[in-house]
């Protein structure tokens, strides 16, 4: 058994650790070992904790860690790369319930507790939480009741939130935005019953308030992610990455746990930044990401004109044997299709005849922040290869074949050149200053946000039709 | 059907209207193809290799034109060929109706339907059906070989040996087609090339090849020539006195000229005069694509290579697409074949000559026993005007600095009312909160500064892998199951244990995955 204050220590050590592991994310070597320092840190932090002060039930608790550890150890094997979106999604929704159950066990132990002074019995009994909350002065108290209440609404919302997004990114809910009628205006609703009863729940307390705001909760979760499209899922997954980070923040405040507070803080404001960048990439405003639907557009936007110029395999191996430089764009079409391990193998046999190939990332390329990079990772493309779209956005003037592969929007030009369309002043790659563009796409329609795509029209755009892994697979037979 | 290619009656014209390939297209199309024996020898292409193709050799030019429903050729027919025609079929070729009227009455009045290739609505739809385009394009490259096989000197710059040899000096008058073509192949020879177009937005185009745009000191708005087609409209008097003193600035540095500049339905305007020539270097040399309307240049003689007193060479030849017959066959048949399987949509080999379609209405002049030219307007405008973009004004470096100072400015405010704000609300905070809130508050806010910092450092390459970390991390609340699951209430127990299952897959299935992805990235 260790005392408190050693306890604490392994509690700074494990901050430590954890600071480590997130900072040694910033290349891709010293990645593999910050993934040690998490691990070590977590192994710290459990251990010292289950064997500190108070803490009893220890078989249960070997029974529950070993059941979880097993279904993480086969989960965590078994998933596809193409399924990291939906995998990250359920993870945080682990999170979310994990954080409302705390919660309401903090209440349940807060009304035990007090149930057991107005009776006049002695205190000395309880073990565990309990008994730390027993030595709680009044003030102390009425704070705990306002973290109970954050933690268990933002729980609430990143669970079922997460639970809608597993859904939309599994393909198991129409990725379409949808809501019932009354749109934000339900949600608007929700939250502030929410705070009504937040402020009765602190006046009175009580369980019945608590387990209204946390249904409430749970409705807005699934409302507000069930009208998000599922294009902006990597807006999404990033702001539940952060709710359940400051979900546990607050349960850490509840528990009066230091080590809970530095790694809700830390996951919360590393999912924030996430979700600025992927805005960022976009030109959208998280508000207007998070209400749903292209905001902003006004005036017609400018017709295209020409045609769709079909290629065929024959004809971009032709062009692919004539270029010496080569870039491939990525989009979310490949990871639909399965296609990066035929990807990988064009790279490799391009890159056998000395020919440069790069990938272009967008940041906001695939449903996952990052998604691309792990995609191409896993079908051996070397990482220092693929290249984020600032670093390749000026070299693509110089570039003789630019192939895209299941990406629309992200390499749209409109979004330079009419500034009336939707998708006005996005980032985007420059695809269309590459000499000859092979777009592989499976028809003729519009992407996700519905906007005609001016690319497809220019006079060096070849349209590739058909499904990505099969157009690559064909063009791998004429490429020797 | 049966499409059908006669042997070229003019003299000295060595294209044909279908190759072995575009023989091969034609067939998948649904017609059947024949030529006349020799048609395509002068282009290169054998009886032998026709009849590789599929297609019939036919002896005599009588039989083919009888035979054929769809005769397709280079040249405008002669009234001894429309003759041969009979009512219902159809004739593809070039026919320059505004010359040819007398013809094209004929035409009509057989009842033949009369497709001029060189009739093609200049429209995106229609680029690969412009056989003027295709010419024009080998026009001007074969200008730039021609002026090289009358120029003494290279074309590139060269320090040898035996002394340096400065680089040629050409200038190309019209960025057409053909223009550009010959500014490509100038270029790609290595001379410098100097390139000139009365309409300012082709500049770009131009610079985009390797030239520099020969820009006029000119101040009144300059007529937007994008709408007439593509071509440039007649300039005013004082555009046209301003560029020939530009011309005549340029002379006497240019080695090789290229003149290009045609207007529709006029006389070539000309824009090289006798003086200009006169201040040329001797051994220079004019190429005049315009020869066959007049030229460009003053002294041109149509169809000829003649050398003046000063001796610069002026070449008016008019057959340049001929003198380079494979090429100019192959992407004329080309053009031909499309325009084919624009009239046989359904690829079954029969003909729906649809007069509603703009590019099929544009290019027919005859059609079931009516002249058809001109053709309306066509509805969709052939080139948008170039939206006028106005150059945002290069500040200057007072106003730079100025701007510079009032961001900063800004965002020291912004700094500062968010730290005011934030400390307002820690201090109304601390006004109520407990002691040991503000203890674990301290904590709060010192790790999100952290995190901030630490996070915008990681790669955007490793979002995924970090978003799996932080999942993993954010496990964590097992802590508080942890914490709780002692307790002595049942209801209690029974949460903090599914809490800390769950929370158990996410600190495990978290850092496994991680794992398995950060495994994957490899260096090449």
């Amino acid at each position: 058994m260790f005392a408190q204050p050693l306890v604490t220590s392994a509690a700074v050590a494990a901050s430590v650790l954890f600071i480590l592991s997130l900072g040694g994310l910033s290349n891709q070597e010293s990645a593999k070992r910050a993934v040690w320092y998490g691990i070590a840190g977590m192994a710290l932090a459990v251990v010292f904790t289950a064997l500190g002060p108070g803490v009893s039930n220890y078989g249960l608790m070997l029974a529950m860690v070993l059941v979880g550890a097993v279904i993480g150890t086969v989960v965590a094997r078994r998933v596809e790369m193409t399924q990291m979106p939906q995998l990250v999604a359920a993870l945080h929704s682990f999170v979310g319930l994990a954080a409302v159950f705390v919660g309401l066990n903090a209440e349940m132990e807060r009304l035990r507790v007090e149930g057991l002074r107005a009776a006049g019995e002695s205190l000395d009994g309880l073990a565990a939480f309990a008994a730390r909350l027993a030595t709680k002065t009044p003030t102390e108290i009425a704070f705990l009741q306002v973290e109970v209440v954050l933690g268990v609404f933002i729980g609430a919302v990143t669970f079922t939130g997460s639970v809608v997004a597993f859904g939309k990114l599994a393909g198991k809910l129409d990725g379409k935005p949808a809501q019932l009628p009354g749109g934000h205006l339900l949600n608007a609703a929700a939250a502030l019953a929410c705070v009504v009863l937040a402020v009765y729940y602190l006046a009175f307390g009580g369980m019945l308030p608590l387990i209204a705001i946390t249904v409430l909760a749970l409705f807005i979760g699934y409302h507000l992610i069930m009208g998000i499209g599922g294009a902006d899922m990597p807006v999404v997954v990033s702001m539940l990455n952060s709710y359940s980070g400051w979900a546990a923040a607050a349960i850490g405040f509840t528990l009066s746990n230091d080590l809970l507070i530095v790694t809700g803080a830390l996951v919360g404001s590393s999912g924030a930044i996430l979700s600025y960048i992927m805005c960022k990439a976009m030109n959208r405003a998280f508000v207007s990401v998070i209400l749903g639907g292209f905001g902003g557009a006004s005036g017609s936007q400018m017709a295209v004109e020409g045609e769709m110029i079909a290629t065929t395999a024959d004809e971009a191996a032709a062009a692919l044997d004539d270029a010496d430089s080569v870039v491939i764009v990525p989009g979310y079409g490949m990871a639909v299709a399965q296609a990066q391990s035929a990807v990988s193998e064009l790279t490799r046999r391009l890159r056998a005849k000395g020919k440069e190939v790069r990938f272009a990332i967008h940041p906001v390329a695939g449903r996952l922040p990052g998604h691309m990079n792990v995609l191409l990772a896993e079908a051996k493309v070397p990482y220092d290869i693929v290249l984020e779209m600032d670093e390749i956005n000026e070299d693509f003037s110089d570039t003789e074949v630019a192939i895209v592969i299941g990406s629309n929007d992200i390499v749209n030009p409109a979004a330079q050149d009419d500034p009336n369309s939707p998708i006005a002043g996005m980032p985007v790659l420059e695809v269309w200053k590459a000499g000859t563009v092979i777009v592989c796409k499976r028809g003729q329609g519009t992407g996700y946000s519905g906007i005609e795509n001016p690319l497809f029209f220019k006079d060096n755009a070849r349209m590739l039709y058909g499904d990505a892994k099969q157009s690559i697979n064909e063009l791998l037979t004429k490429i020797g | 059907m049966k499409i059908g290619t006669p042997r070229e009656v003019l003299d000295g014209e060595a294209r044909v209207a279908m190759t072995p390939d575009s023989a091969r297209m034609l067939r998948k199309l649904g017609f059947a193809c024949a030529i006349e024996t020799g048609a395509g020898e002068k282009a290169g292409f054998t009886d032998a290799a026709y009849e590789e193709a599929g297609v019939e050799i036919v002896k005599s030019a009588e039989r083919l034109w009888a035979d054929a429903d769809l005769v397709a050729k280079v040249r405008p027919p002669t009234e001894t060929e429309i003759e041969r025609l009979s009512k219902g079929k159809v004739l593809i070729s070039f026919f320059h109706p505004a010359q040819n009227e007398a013809l094209m009455r004929q035409a009509a009045d057989r009842g033949v339907t009369v497709v001029a290739m060189d009739m093609v609505p200049r429209i995106s739809r229609a680029q690969k059906l412009d056989a003027l385009s295709s010419m024009a394009n080998i026009a001007g490259y074969r200008a730039v070989i021609e002026a090289g096989n009358n120029f003494g000197r290279f074309f590139t710059g060269q320090v040898t040996a035996a002394g340096k040899v400065p680089p040629a000096r050409v200038l190309v008058v019209g960025a057409g087609v053909a223009g550009l073509a010959a500014i490509g192949t100038s270029t790609a020879l290595g001379a410098i090339t100097y390139a000139f177009d009365v309409r300012p937005e082709v500049a770009e185009q131009i610079e985009s090849m390797g030239a520099e745009f020969v820009y006029l000191d000119f101040d009144s708005d300059q007529q937007d020539g994008s709408a007439s087609g593509g071509y440039a409209a007649p300039s005013s008097p004082e555009f046209q006195a301003k560029q020939l003193e530009k011309f005549r600035a340029l002379a006497p540095e240019i080695d090789i000229v290229i003149t290009t500049a045609l207007i529709p339905n006029r006389d070539a305007p000309v824009l090289w005069t006798r003086d200009m020539v006169e201040a040329m270097k001797p051994g220079s040399v004019i190429v005049d694509l315009a020869a066959e309307r007049g030229g460009n240049c003053e002294l041109t003689v149509k169809d000829d290579r003649i050398v003046t007193d000063n001796k610069v060479t002026i070449i008016g030849y008019t057959d340049f697409p001929s003198r380079m017959a494979t090429q100019s066959s192959t992407l004329y048949a080309n053009n031909v074949r499309q325009f084919v399987g624009e009239l046989a949509p359904a690829k079954d080999g029969t003909l729906i000559h649809d007069m509603d379609d703009d590019v099929i209405r544009g290019s027919t002049v005859a059609h079931q026993g009516a002249v058809t030219y001109p053709p309306p307007p066509p509805k969709v405008r052939a080139i948008a005007a170039a939206p006028r973009k106005d150059k945002p004004k290069e500040p200057s470096p007072e106003e730079k600095r100025a701007l510079e100072i009032a961001a900063f400015r800004a965002q020291t405010r912004r700094q500062a009312g968010l730290l005011v704000a934030g400390a307002a609300l820690i201090a109304l905070v601390g006004a109520v909160a407990p002691a040991s809130f503000m203890q674990h508050f301290i904590v709060f806010v010192l790790a999100c500064f952290i995190g901030f910092q630490v996070i915008w450092n990681v790669s955007h390459a490793l979002h995924t892998p970090l978003m799996a970390v932080t999942n993993a991390i954010s496990g964590i609340v097992v802590l508080g199951a942890l914490l709780q699951i002692g307790s002595g209430d049942w209801l209690v127990v029974t949460l903090a244990a599914i809490s800390m299952l769950i929370a158990t897959i996410n600190i495990v299935g978290g850092f496994l995955v991680t794992r398995r992805m950060l495994a994957m990235f490899q260096k090449s």
